[in-house]
């Protein structure tokens, strides 16, 4: 199966439930994620925006014991029913998580891990995707005279901008990003968001954030989880000028949650 | 658990604040009305100067409101808490210019006879006070629907404006020698009709406040 982009809509998710267990984690969620917009999702913990954000590379597949029902469509196609390729579904959606995970690796193979996977071997091809992936975000120049040496030296923020250049390395369609800056200082969190504005001009990027400001400035569309329900997905300014429903305008004003 | 409690307790202050400049705006007006009605000199002058105690207490809400918008990075309802708070603080402090207008329109007849008794001009200013009452009630008690009544009193307002001032130009060939007085009255009737405005836009504000949404009452 291949990944071809047909639609306005990267995925479409229809009545998608899941349980661990008998925790019922998701309930009938419907959710179309638009192409090149940021979609950012809010809620407590524990109310599923983690969990669905890692049903969309079926990440999910590697916790024991979860069940799921429903359609997830991806580019038209349901990777919940289709013999798929994993490596090639994480190829077009890429994945950041809370904290910088480098591998113990020089700066230059962490971004080239991805894309030797998927056979290229040139030296040649694969200097010039490290150099573009680093340029794309923004750490070229800080690590151009050091990328042969240990990705683990970079500071926190560095780290975590390497992580979305590997990520970006392997040219993904769809870039999830769980809390991507909650580990990182103020200005290396509005380097990431500056980031993600530029990104979206070619990707479709969904991001989990329990920061309400860093959702309002980021994102296009704005979802609410609560106890595994999807309460309101909405534009980002109407979410947080006017939310349709009580328990998103509790939440968002820190009334509850 | 209320997890905001400081918050929410500096927003009511916002609003209590809010109300103590209009109760003072709205006796401002009370006040302008009746020392035009018996030519009381000291007590417009004293209005006048007054209206420093109004204008310092706009800025002070500013300022609060500022503070909350720095410290507290609110958004949807107590976001548009603060922003009205912000408009309707400038509409009750124009309110208040206009008391001292009447004022100093007071002081500027004196104490020349009034051509005729003055009959019409407080009962417009009655209509203008009920609509900022409604209006400030609105705002208190977050009603959407006396903040529409507002609109039909505009009207009627604006009605009572037009006959007035085609009364007072008839005057001005009957009584050439009270030209002042009659222009004088005739920009206290404008002032009555700008403070019914200002009502009417507080009632746009309060609608604002609880649905999100913009309307026009004089539409």
């Amino acid at each position: 199966m291949t990944f071809t982009t047909l639609t306005r809509n990267v995925f479409d998710i229809k009545d998608l439930n899941l349980w661990y267990g008998e925790h019922h984690a998701l309930k009938n969620i419907n959710f179309p994620i638009i192409k090149k917009e940021v979609t950012a999702m809010i809620g407590p913990s524990g109310c599923g925006k983690s969990t669905f954000v890692k049903t969309l590379n079926l990440m999910i597949n590697y916790v024991s014991n979860v069940k799921m029902t429903g359609e997830i469509n991806f580019n038209g196609h349901n990777i919940l029913n289709e013999k798929l390729d994993l490596v090639e579904l994480r190829k077009k959606v890429g994945m950041v998580f809370q904290k910088g995970n480098p591998f113990p690796q020089s700066i230059y193979d962490n971004v080239a891990y991805g894309p030797r996977i998927h056979g290229i071997k040139k030296k040649k091809h694969l200097d010039e995707i490290v150099t573009k992936s680093l340029m794309n975000v923004a750490l070229w120049d800080e690590v151009k005279d050091r990328l042969h040496a240990p990705a683990l030296g970079l500071s926190g923020g560095q780290q975590q901008r390497l992580c979305i250049a590997r990520a970006l390395a392997t040219k993904p369609e769809v870039l999830l990003m769980d809390e991507p800056t909650s580990a990182l200082d103020p200005i290396s969190t509005l380097k990431i968001e500056e980031l993600i504005l530029e990104l979206k001009e070619k990707y479709t990027i969904v991001i989990v954030t329990h920061n309400m400001q860093q959702a309002s400035r980021v994102s296009d569309k704005t979802a609410f989880f609560l106890m595994g329900e999807l309460i309101e997905l909405d534009e980002t300014s109407k979410i947080f000028s006017n939310p349709r429903d009580e328990r998103t305008e509790g939440y968002i004003t820190g009334r509850f949650g | 658990m209320n997890t905001r409690s400081k918050f929410d307790s500096h927003l009511k202050e916002l609003k209590d604040m809010l109300m103590e400049m209009a109760r003072k705006s709205e006796n401002a007006i009370k006040e302008s009305i009746n020392a035009l009605i018996n030519q009381d000199i000291d007590k417009s002058n004293e209005i006048i100067q007054n209206d420093t105690i109004i204008d310092d207490l706009e800025h002070e809400i500013n300022n609060k409101a500022i503070i909350l918008i720095a410290k507290e990075s609110p958004v949807a309802r107590d976001l548009r808490k603060i922003i009205v708070a912000l408009k309707i603080s400038s509409e009750v402090e124009r309110i208040a210019d206009n008391a001292v207008n009447i004022a100093k329109s007071t002081v500027h007849i004196g104490k020349e006879k009034h051509i005729k008794e003055i009959v019409d001009i407080p009962i417009m200013m009655n209509l203008a006070l009920e609509m900022l009452s409604d209006s400030l009630n609105a705002f208190l008690s977050e009603d959407v629907e006396l903040a529409k009544t507002c609109a039909k009193k505009d009207d009627k307002v604006d009605e009572m404006y037009g006959k007035l001032i085609k009364e007072l130009m008839g005057y001005v060939q009957k009584y050439p020698d009270h030209i002042n007085q009659i222009n004088q009255l005739a920009f206290v009737c404008r002032y009555i009709e700008r403070i019914a405005d200002h009502s009417t836009n507080i009632g746009e504000h309060v609608i604002y406040l609880v649905t999100g949404e913009r309307y026009d009452l004089n539409a």
